[in-house]
């Protein structure tokens, strides 16, 4: 054995971090300048020309025009609002069930596995098979939550919500905007569930049972103990949960489609219906932007909070 | 303040027994040292003494009542986890004033209860401090406090001084025992450090495997260990045991007379020929590690002695040592249990 350094030793890319980095990382750089901030800013320009879809592309700048003339139809502002109602409804109801689903989750108890199976099939389900099943749950003939009702005598002639015998989900303003809910909740609660879940099993083990032994009872522990030290991560569950029911527009297309008139209306499906469907390009780009900057700063804030809690 | 007492104690999970039968009975205000290797049962009796676990079969009684199945809230049971278990999202005085509130205790009464703990523990300063930026003694301070805010029937501590550095552990050791002096509180202490079970403990329960081998004060235990799990156990260096006489006979390294090969050896001496394998310079003493024997029947064990006598010495020869049979300790050659001579 000769104690020399090894000269002839073949050294190849793998030895030259610089380039290495520069390898590893492009392809993930330009799927982002691509795919992402390319088309950002194109619709930040389109927002402000004068396109419509017989005459895309970037040309006749109008300024904010298209925003202020988007504000001022009714549909934008319902729109806006019934956007923010099914937002922070879902929020809220997920952050509930996903501590609740949490909590069981963190424990041990027989026939976990099919508990987890169960509470992971909404995400794990086709997107079309899901509507089809909501469809058919809300229908305004069909639904079995209809003939359940009237079964248990809530609906029909003669009861507190007859003499009607259906209840028409997806054709009343207030039963559309819970059942987007509903379906939203249904939708991204699995995904909640497993963020929520990696902060609950993140709490060392005894800082639980010290309460147990201190004296604390169940729900002492939870909202004193656990959903303190969870906080970072409800932000994190929150955010994901806020910005995938707030872009969304899939359910409200499937389900209600803005209807009656535009009293369920939300504003990502009435950008589309606006520039896509209705021509005007450059109206849906600016109806789409409108919430960026609220969005933006509402995630910086969040962010910061959650950090801050964590190096306090 | 109360008596507790385990009669019977199993815990089984599946096939593995981690605790498998063990009766104790701790008096009014003793300190009791569990003291074991890991994996010997004992954090898993601590656990179902303060509730964490309920055992399979047996029962435990806490001032004469049967608390087997009562949760830890209704046990009014004080304990101290190895990592303190501090709740960080909190004040040290929220940490302390925790196990009150969840009592209900009125908020004029908790305070005072917080500042009067944190005297005794010396860390008032502290009170508006985050727990996150503690150094590891302060934490233990704050976590006794926490433990005998609230009058506790028993304190629990599993291991609490495992943590700290070397130099504040002795001083964190007799800060305990005099905190214990103080309250009068029935104490069960777990430890994995002889050392620790020694210092503080009125009596010491030594575990292995799930069961108790021996229960007794710390001299007893040191004077006349009952098997060889516990003769081998105690003591640094612990004491040495050789197969001999058709038994298993044990001496302690201290108190060994060492004399050249072939020194005629008085009748009430107990004498083994065997090579000096090493001499260690200790400061005080020298310790030789000795062989006797060759191959797979060689047995080594451990001698302590004067500067003087090491002078006389030469590793790698053969060398008597001498032991008084009146120090020695016989164990049964099958069992390990202690026998007379």
């Amino acid at each position: 054995m000769n104690a020399v350094p090894q000269a002839d030793a073949r050294l190849g890319v793998g030895d030259r971090p610089g380039l290495l980095g520069v390898l590893m990382l492009s392809p993930a750089l330009l799927y982002i300048v691509l795919l992402v901030a390319v088309p950002f800013f194109i619709a930040i320009a389109l927002s402000m020309a004068s396109a419509t879809v017989g005459a895309p592309g970037v040309h006749g700048f109008v300024g904010f025009q298209n925003y202020v003339a988007a504000v001022h139809e009714p549909e934008f502002l319902m729109g806006l609002r019934n956007s923010v109602i099914v937002t922070v409804a879902t929020v809220v109801l997920i952050l509930i069930f996903a501590t609740i689903e949490s909590e069981l989750l963190a424990r041990d108890f027989r026939g976990k596995w099919l508990f987890q199976i169960l509470i992971i099939l909404p995400w794990a389900m086709p997107v079309s098979l899901a509507a089809v099943n909501w469809l058919w749950l809300l229908d305004s003939q069909f639904s079995p939550i209809d003939w359940l009702f009237r079964h248990l005598g809530l609906l029909g002639p003669g009861t507190i919500w007859g003499p009607q015998m259906h209840l028409y989900y997806y054709g009343q303003e207030w039963l559309g905007l819970a059942s987007i809910t509903l379906i939203n909740v249904w939708r991204i609660l699995p995904l909640a569930t497993v963020i929520v879940l990696a902060g609950r099993v993140s709490i060392p083990a005894d800082i639980l049972e010290q309460a147990q032994v201190d004296g604390a009872g169940i729900f002492r522990t939870l909202f004193q103990i656990s959903i303190p030290a969870m906080f970072p991560i409800l932000v994190v569950a929150t955010m994901f949960a806020a910005l995938l029911v707030f872009g969304d527009m899939a359910i409200v297309a499937i389900t209600t489609r803005g209807g009656p008139g535009y009293a369920t209306q939300l504003l990502p499906f009435w950008a589309y219906e606006k520039g896509i469907e209705g021509g005007a390009l450059s109206q849906g780009a600016a109806i789409a932007l409108f919430m960026f900057p609220v969005l933006l700063a509402g995630a910086i804030w969040a962010l910061r909070a959650a950090y801050r809690s964590q190096t306090r | 303040m109360a008596t507790l007492e385990l009669r019977g104690i199993h815990k089984h999970y599946g096939a593995a027994h981690a605790v498998d039968g063990i009766d104790l009975t701790v008096a009014d205000g003793e300190f009791l040292a569990i003291l074991g290797p890991s994996g010997c049962g004992k954090s898993t009796t601590m656990r179902m003494i303060a509730g964490l676990e309920t055992p399979t079969i047996g029962q435990v009684l806490i001032g004469d009542q049967d608390v087997t199945h009562l949760p830890p809230r209704a046990r009014n049971v004080s304990m101290v986890f190895q990592s303190y278990a501090l709740y960080p999202n909190m004040s040290v005085a929220k940490n302390i004033a925790f196990p009150l509130k969840a009592r209900g205790v009125p908020k004029a009464e908790r305070d005072a209860r917080v500042a009067k703990a944190a005297q005794t523990m010396g860390i008032t300063a502290l009170l508006e401090r985050s727990p996150v930026r503690l150094s590891g003694g302060e934490k233990q301070k704050v976590a006794l406090a926490r433990a005998l805010v609230r009058d506790p029937a028993l304190y629990v501590f599993d291991e609490p001084l495992s943590s700290l550095d070397a130099q504040v552990r002795a001083m964190a050791r007799s800060e305990l025992r005099q905190l214990h002096d103080r309250t009068k509180v029935t104490t069960v202490y777990v430890t994995h450090d002889q050392l620790e079970a020694l210092g503080m403990g009125d009596r010491i329960a030594v575990m292995k495997a799930g069961r108790v081998r021996q229960v007794g004060t710390p001299k007893e235990l040191y004077g006349a260990p009952a098997d060889t799990f516990v003769a081998g156990f105690l003591g640094s260096p612990p004491m040495n045991l050789i197969a001999a006489e058709g038994k298993i006979i044990g001496f302690r390294p201290e108190g060994i007379g060492v004399s050249r090969a072939g020194t005629p050896v008085a009748s009430d001496q107990f004498a083994v020929t065997a090579r000096i394998v090493e001499l260690e310079f200790l400061g005080s003493t020298w310790q030789i590690y000795a062989v006797q024997g060759a191959g797979e029947a060689a047995q080594k064990f451990i001698a302590h002695v004067s500067p003087q006598v090491v002078t006389t010495l030469e590793v790698g020869s053969d060398h008597v040592f001498t032991v008084p049979r009146a120090e020695l300790h016989l164990f049964d050659a099958k069992t390990g249990l202690r026998v007379t001579a």
